[in-house]
């Protein structure tokens, strides 16, 4: 998996699976990177088929419809979709 | 296959084509010009991989029998233009968010259901 480490601050592991054609994924590096927080994400489009597949298998565990933005926070808890106002509340 | 970056041109003729068609057929494009110019680059960078322009905010299967449903207009979009004001990617709005008086948000995945 090609996973992307972007640098910044902040106590929370922040792991995304995203695409890179998506622009509520594009929205969401860019509302976390406003926040300078550090954040990792893997954009499941540009995988290889077999790996996509292992990606999506690991995805649908947090979120059955397979949807994307898909961020997992410390390994726990998810939020499904670019919603700036559910951030708000999680990444204070 | 590297992924092609398509010029600001050929974003700009494109998106005046699908506006042309949206309004031929009664439907609007989303006035946020960055989001549209995006999606629409978007769409291009799919038809160049798969072969036709599937849902940007969707992952493609790859095959055209696999991603009929995707394939942008997306057969969700009328049904997600009457409950949200918007399709899923946002590339069609409804006349209220058009006309700039409400803004479209992200809604939920309907495909699946």
């Amino acid at each position: 998996m090609n996973i992307v480490q972007v640098e910044g601050k902040g106590s929370s592991d922040i792991f995304l699976y995203t695409l890179s054609t998506c622009v509520w994924c594009k929205k969401t590096k860019r509302w976390l990177e406003r926040k300078r927080l550090a954040y990792r994400y893997v954009d499941v489009d540009l995988e290889q088929l077999e790996e996509k597949e292992t990606v999506m298998e690991e995805l649908r565990r947090w979120n059955p419809k397979g949807s994307f933005p898909t961020i997992v926070i410390d390994n726990r808890d998810c939020i499904v979709g670019f919603k700036p106002e559910r951030f708000k509340e999680v990444f204070r | 296959m590297t992924d092609k970056i398509f010029s600001p041109k050929k974003v700009g003729e494109r998106l005046r084509q699908l506006r042309l068609a949206a309004q031929r057929r009664g439907y609007h494009l989303n006035p946020d010009q960055e989001h549209t110019e995006d999606l629409v680059a978007s769409l291009l960078v799919n038809t160049q991989r798969y072969g036709y322009p599937s849902c940007p905010c969707r992952l493609a299967g790859g095959t055209r029998s696999e991603d009929r449903d995707i394939i942008c207009p997306c057969d969700y979009r009328d049904q997600d233009l009457a409950e949200y004001g918007c399709c899923y990617c946002a590339l069609y709005v409804s006349e209220e968010i058009a006309r700039g008086e409400q803004e479209a948000q992200a809604i939920p995945e309907r495909r699946g259901n």
